[in-house]
């Protein structure tokens, strides 16, 4: 047993962390997100060409994509990132970084689909199979305010029957599930990188930021929140390596129970940290100018993709 | 990255799962929980069977007649022992896990010879005294007083928490070599034999209604100088010497012993009625209870990689910290919820019939000391805060 980052996986987490940090660094988020289009297909094919849908291709498994989801998380890289993943190999471009997929999630009172814009390719999981459907059949029409502005949304009326909108069946059976798993824990990854985000900003915020003569992050109340922040970060990077081990064989797991429990701890590590980052900033953490409340509003998209807390956590104890 | 164990490790496994079913059938179930007499002896003869077979002191030097067992052997030894119910450490804690381990390091030739291979075999019970009532989270305000006299020490003051005193034959214990030296520089480390004169002791009840905790009140007990271990005035460097023998191993058996409550927890849901139906068909409870649950499998991956990280750099480093502060909360969460679920049947710590009350009251109980033993999670918090994130060390 050997359950720690192996010296090319802490290679591949610095590579993308330094790519992020490079490429989309939060003042750029700030200019783009309320666009359409929050990710240009220059930037998408950068992702693309330091190989982070491609990693399958290149022999790595889903720990590596795991290590990889986690920075990207982490960076708050906006873009239909899982899904385009799980479509690489399945669909032509989405590898390389020429064509962005997005996902499309049923949900029976109102169902909206994130990046319709910049995705000519929509996937959809059904109760048995994998399909893509072009993303113009769905005839999404733009909510004008996304909660996550990195992250526009679209509402689809139309009953979303994927045989019927000239879909393509992509995968079945056990194929299917391992796909739809993958895309639970990766996202699962993000989560917990946005869980480490939020914690680090608020962090490095309690250092600086004097009231009463000295910095906040000496009274314990504040200093408290932080090592919080470190404990949910930890405990749900823990949870997703192991997941991402499960996924890949290395380990005697039930992958199901297991990704289903990294989606509930990562997804609440992230809420939660999002939420004592905002906190930490005090005042300034509810204005737009600072970046806490991204976090915040990136844990809240990716706990309402590919299933939420509460729903997996009815699959974990469905398992005990 | 790999959960999987090696070979080496599996075969390990099944030696020692071998050796458990061979001999587990011969001991007898455990004491009644305040017969200290009877569960000395039992725990005892337990550690003198690990020693015949090899196994004792798994994670010791081969030198000092340990195992010389790898952090993950020590993993499957926990494992396997729990999953056979062997006995516990029990009262070979202190002795095995932290004095001993200290001795290893800091002991002369002769206080190795006196003691370790007494420890390994189960001939000698350790205590611990070191907090006091006016030292507890701030350990090193300690003032038991040692006061040099000739060839001794005279000892005098109030130790606590002293688990096991009235059967130890030892006592690791911390005092006051030099009142007027800064609080960390004036502590020296003493091995003072429990029957020495001047020693009362008087039993601790626990809101467990146990008496497993002791005061122990010291009047002019004279312990020779040759029982110091390291330097006059030198004894917190010592006493942290300990520490570094964790390997990611320490909440193990606790961590199983949990997801076994976990399981039974649900076990339980699905045979209380509620209504027309069962505890089980309520949602929220389900709902409730997997929360927890992948929380706790988080915090298993989490042990195992506290583990793997101290293979690769012989520490435990954040993760320690991380782990106890998450698994007392969530042992606070699932114990309190275990008494929803039980309505009036929690108010009783024995088995009721067919319910198993006792075990999940007596579960929610030991929960709470958690959050405080080996340092409260408020100091685990402000450690955690300012040596690993960087914080200010104001209060």
């Amino acid at each position: 047993m050997d359950f720690w980052l192996t010296d090319e996986q802490q290679a591949l987490a610095d590579m993308v962390a330094a790519f992020a940090a490079d490429r989309f660094p939060p003042e750029h988020t700030a200019v783009t997100e309320d666009t359409d289009e929050v990710v240009n297909p220059t930037a998408w094919s950068a992702l693309g060409e330091l190989g982070v849908f491609s990693l399958t291709a290149d022999g790595m498994g889903v720990r590596e994509a795991a290590v990889v989801f986690e920075q990207l998380g982490r960076g708050l890289v906006p873009g239909p990132l899982v899904a385009t993943w799980l479509a690489a190999g399945l669909i032509d471009g989405a590898a390389d970084g020429t064509v962005a997929v997005t996902l499309c999630e049923p949900q029976p009172d109102a169902t909206l689909v994130e990046h319709a814009a910049m995705a000519p390719v929509c996937l959809v999981f059904t109760d048995e199979a994998l399909w893509s459907v072009p993303t113009a059949s769905l005839r999404p029409v733009r909510v004008e305010r996304p909660l996550d502005a990195g992250a526009p949304v679209w509402q689809v009326t139309d009953d979303v029957n994927p045989a019927g909108l000239g879909g393509t069946q992509l995968a079945s059976g056990e194929e299917a599930l391992t796909l739809w798993r993958t895309g639970v824990v990766l996202t699962a990854a993000m989560a917990a990188g946005v869980a480490a985000g939020a914690g680090e900003l608020a962090t490095a915020y309690a250092k600086e930021r004097e009231q009463f003569g000295r910095p906040i992050g000496g009274f314990q109340a504040v200093k408290h929140l932080c090592a919080d922040m470190l404990v949910h970060t930890e405990v749900a990077r823990s949870a997703v390596y192991a997941a991402a081990c499960a996924l890949d064989g290395a380990s005697d797991d039930d992958p199901g129970v297991a990704v289903s429990a990294a989606k509930v701890v990562a997804g609440e590590a992230a809420l939660a940290n999002g939420r004592a980052g905002i906190q930490v900033h005090g005042g300034m953490g509810f204005t737009w100018e600072v970046h806490a409340q991204r976090y915040w509003k990136r844990a809240v998209t990716l706990d309402a993709t590919f299933g939420t807390a509460d729903t997996h956590a009815l699959r974990v104890a469905d398992a005990l | 990255m790999d959960l999987r164990y090696t070979d080496a490790e599996e075969q390990f496994r099944l030696e020692l799962r071998t050796w458990l079913a061979s001999v587990l059938p011969d001991v007898g179930p455990p004491p009644a929980r305040d017969d200290w007499q009877a569960r000395r002896d039992y725990d005892a003869a337990w550690q003198r069977m690990l020693f015949d077979a090899g196994y004792a002191g798994i994670n010791w030097p081969a030198e000092y007649g340990g195992r010389g067992a790898t952090p993950t052997e020590h993993l499957v030894f926990l494992e396997e022992t729990e999953r056979a119910r062997a006995p516990y450490v029990g009262m070979n804690f202190v002795g095995l896990l932290h004095a001993g381990p200290t001795l290893v390091v800091e002991a002369t030739d002769a206080q190795k010879t006196a003691h370790l291979p007494g420890i390994l075999r189960g001939d000698q019970i350790w205590c611990q005294g070191f907090s006091e009532p006016n030292a507890g989270s701030d350990l090193a305000s300690l003032r038991t007083k040692a006061v040099r006299d000739g060839d001794d020490y005279v000892l005098s003051g109030q130790k606590i928490w002293t688990s096991f005193a009235h059967v130890a034959d030892y006592c690791e214990i911390l005092v006051r070599t030099d009142p007027d030296a800064p609080k960390h520089k004036g502590i020296t480390w003493l091995i003072l034999p429990m029957d020495t004169p001047g020693i009362d002791i008087r039993p601790l009840r626990t809101m467990e209604g146990s008496t497993e905790f002791a005061e122990m009140f010291l009047d002019e007990v004279r312990v020779p100088v040759a029982n110091r271990v390291g330097d006059e005035n030198d004894g917190w460097r010592v006493a942290m010497v300990t520490l570094s023998f964790e390997r990611g191993t320490a909440f193990v058996s606790e961590m199983l012993q949990t997801l076994e409550l976990c399981r039974d927890l649900a076990e339980l849901a699905r045979h209380i009625t509620r209504g027309s139906a069962t505890a089980w068909d309520d949602q929220g409870l389900r709902r409730e209870l997997g929360h927890l649950a992948a929380e706790l499998d988080a915090l298993w991956a989490l042990t195992k990689r506290n583990i793997s990280e101290a293979t690769r750099t012989g520490l435990v480093g954040v993760g320690g910290n991380v782990f106890k502060l998450a698994y007392s909360d969530l042992r606070h969460r699932l114990g309190e919820l275990a008494l929803r679920l039980l309505e009036r049947a929690s108010l009783s710590l024995d088995d009721l019939g067919e319910l198993p009350t006792g075990r999940h009251v007596q579960g929610r109980i030991h929960g709470i000391s958690i959050s405080i033993a080996a340092g409260t999670s408020q100091v685990q918090k402000n450690i955690v805060a300012e040596r690993v994130l960087g914080l200010p060390k104001d209060r």
